[in-house]
């Protein structure tokens, strides 16, 4: 409730000073004096609080928070009273050699995934798209999309029970009398493996986005270029994949911009199998090192680092993304 | 959230007019082709024996994993061993696997967890989050670009993991049921999608509503929900497919207690790093205690984590693309 009350529109207290009466305002209307405009909508401003009460919570507090990243925390004397570290806890981040292979990795499987994950879902919404019986896109669509509403923890056992060294696939080669290949546990083919799995869970779910894309392109165009006597493969050449223009460079920024997180939750199950070497990953250095040895400001400083390059990529995605003459994730 | 057919069917036309923005591509589902257009080329046969075939793998992706689980956790051990391990085909049927589970023991409560977290969890998230989207869906309303920016900014910058560790440990939150639910109970972005459908009831409407006399929580309940129940359920959907399917929370904040932990936990533990659960001594893995539980135990906690899925999933599935969209465009 208070939270609401002093967030009450810093830009409009300004306004509502200059002119007591009311103003002009950007369409001509006259604008309410912003203690009237506070008291009509006294209803709205009051369902907004648990909300923000919530997010001031868990997300705004933890931001301050971030300071244990500058501190030797010890969570018996709290925030406020442990003792400052200044750069120190980076320091000794840059100096491990566990966090550079944590990055290499980060680094690697997010370019992995990249180049063998981002293409999948709009080659399945092309596919998809020639399905002219609607009755039978409707039905891939629904068994297409259900992964994604699996758990990594179900979606990496079913991996397991398939692949796995007891799995389907295993023993189906050792009936055969050919050498068993687990797959799950080999550190070196982990990127595949992971970029498997996401494929499997996520690719079905990524094609909504292209699909609608697909639809809205305007079907004209398709029988003008037949007309002047483009075959099926131009046509998709010079009016489907410009038509998706806009949606695959949004999604390539959103990417980019998410290089660093390549998918907490399936790297954590993992780990124990394929060992921390090639399983390790930014977040769960930043949860291995930080909150199971109690050794929380090295943690922080992890997680810190993480966060402020993510932004940067965000950022630098982009500008990419207005270099190319489209929207990005936000204009300008 | 549990919606009947025919239900969701009646919103379907409702939704799709308040969807009806400049941008084109959110209205409603894929436009209908009946049939090839007379300039288009038909399709050679090798052409359409590779797209079949690319379908059927899809396909068969997704269904013989799920078909082989489910299959095995209803095997006799006999038909277990003759298959040496996994079952493919049906022999010997037996359902004693879950009435073993279900019978009592941790499993049994691991699944009530599971569900009490989910339904409490998704009240707590749709009230404050239907709320807040109504609330900042008025364009003219006091203050309500500074509160969303507030929201927004929550998308890109966080304190991460450890901080938020810390917070929530610092409120007592460890080993507390809230710490499972509180912390994750907003999602921003489900509020912007709300809110851009909210925002898109007739105005007029509204205002015939207004002066009739209601009030701002008269008109959400009785204007705005209602024209809005499809991506109202949506949103459910997804907060309550979050809350079933979390088990880092369980990790962080209540690791030790074997008693609380939901169904995702179990399955982590149990299935797949086929541990003995502590405690379960009067468990349906009880006989196996500390070993690795049979076969068809394991698959059968496979199965349960998926049937509420399963259950909601028809009736949901036709309405995701708003939802969707609406969120993923605006960012």
């Amino acid at each position: 409730m208070s939270t609401a009350r002093s967030e009450r529109g810093t830009p409009d207290t300004a306004g509502g000073a200059a002119g007591r009466k009311g103003r002009t305002g950007k369409n001509g209307a006259v604008r309410l004096n912003w203690r009237v405009r506070l008291r009509r909508d006294r209803t709205l401003l009051l369902m907004t609080v648990p909300a923000v009460v919530l997010l001031l919570i868990f997300n705004y507090a933890p931001l301050f928070g971030l300071v244990t990243a500058f501190q030797y925390y010890d969570p018996l004397v709290g925030v406020r009273d442990s003792e400052w570290a200044g750069l120190a806890q980076f320091q000794q981040l840059f100096h491990d050699p566990l966090f550079w292979g944590a990055l290499k990795n980060t680094l690697w499987l997010s370019l992995v995934q990249l180049v063998l994950f981002f293409p999948v879902p709009i080659a399945l919404a092309l596919l998809l798209n020639t399905v002219l019986s609607e009755r039978l896109r409707n039905f891939i669509q629904s068994v297409v999309y259900l992964p994604h509403f699996f758990s990594w923890v179900l979606a990496i056992t079913i991996f397991q029970q398939m692949l796995g060294g007891a799995g389907i696939l295993n023993h189906f080669l050792r009936q055969n009398d050919i050498a068993p290949w687990d797959i799950t546990t080999n550190p070196h083919t982990f990127a595949l493996l992971v970029t498997s799995q996401a494929i499997w869970k996520e690719a079905g779910w990524g094609i909504i986005v292209f699909l609608a894309a697909l639809a809205a392109i305007n079907t004209d165009l398709y029988e003008a270029a037949a007309v002047d006597g483009a075959g099926r493969w131009r046509r998709m050449w010079h009016i489907t994949l410009p038509g998706l223009r806009g949606v695959i460079v949004l999604m390539l920024v959103l990417r980019l911009g998410n290089a660093l997180t390549v998918g907490f939750e399936q790297f954590l199950i993992q780990r124990e199998a394929v060992g921390h070497e090639s399983a390790d990953v930014l977040d769960t250095f930043s949860f291995y090192y930080g909150i199971a040895t109690g050794n929380y400001s090295f943690g922080a400083a992890a997680g810190l680092f993480k966060s402020v390059i993510s932004l940067l990529l965000i950022w630098g995605a982009n500008k990419l993304a207005h270099a190319f003459g489209e929207d990005g994730l936000y204009r300008k | 959230m549990s919606q009947t057919p025919t239900t969701v069917r009646a919103d379907a036309p409702t939704a799709a007019p308040t969807a009806a923005e400049p941008r084109p591509a959110r209205t409603g589902r894929p436009r209908a082709r009946a049939g090839r257009a007379p300039w288009e080329e038909p399709p050679t046969l090798i052409g359409q024996g590779a797209k079949g075939v690319t379908l059927a793998g899809v396909i068969a992706a997704v269904a013989v994993p799920l078909w082989i689980i489910a299959l095995t956790s209803i095997s006799t051990p006999g038909a277990v061993n003759r298959a040496g391990g996994l079952v493919i085909w049906p022999d010997g049927i037996t359902f004693d696997a879950y009435r073993q589970m279900l019978g009592d023991g941790t499993v049994r409560t691991a699944l009530m967890v599971s569900f009490a977290i989910t339904v409490v969890g998704t009240l707590v998230s749709m009230i404050v989050s239907v709320m807040a989207a109504y609330g900042l869906s008025r364009s003219e309303s006091f203050a309500h670009r500074p509160i969303l920016t507030l929201l927004i900014v929550t998308m890109f910058v966080s304190g991460g993991l450890i901080p938020t560790f810390l917070v929530v440990t610092g409120l007592g939150g460890y080993d507390q049921w809230w710490s499972l639910i509180l912390p994750s109970a907003v999602s921003v972005f489900n509020i912007l999608v709300l809110r851009s459908f909210y925002s898109t009831t007739s105005a007029d409407l509204i205002d015939a509503a207004r002066l009739d006399g209601a009030g701002d929580w008269r008109i959400l309940w009785s204007v705005v929900l209602p024209t809005s129940r499809a991506v109202t359920a949506v949103i459910a959907l997804f907060y309550a497919v979050g809350y079933w399917n979390s088990f880092f929370n369980v990790m962080l904040y209540m690791p030790t207690s074997a008693e609380k932990w939901p169904l995702q936990y179990v399955l982590l533990t149990y299935v797949n790093r086929g541990n003995g659960l502590p405690g379960s001594v009067n468990s349906g893995f009880g006989a196996a205690n500390a070993q690795t539980a049979p076969l068809t135990l394991q698959m059968a906690v496979v199965v349960l984590t998926l049937v509420p899925l399963l259950m909601v999933y028809p009736f949901m599935q036709k309405h995701f693309r708003t939802g969707v969209l609406t969120g993923a465009i605006k960012g």
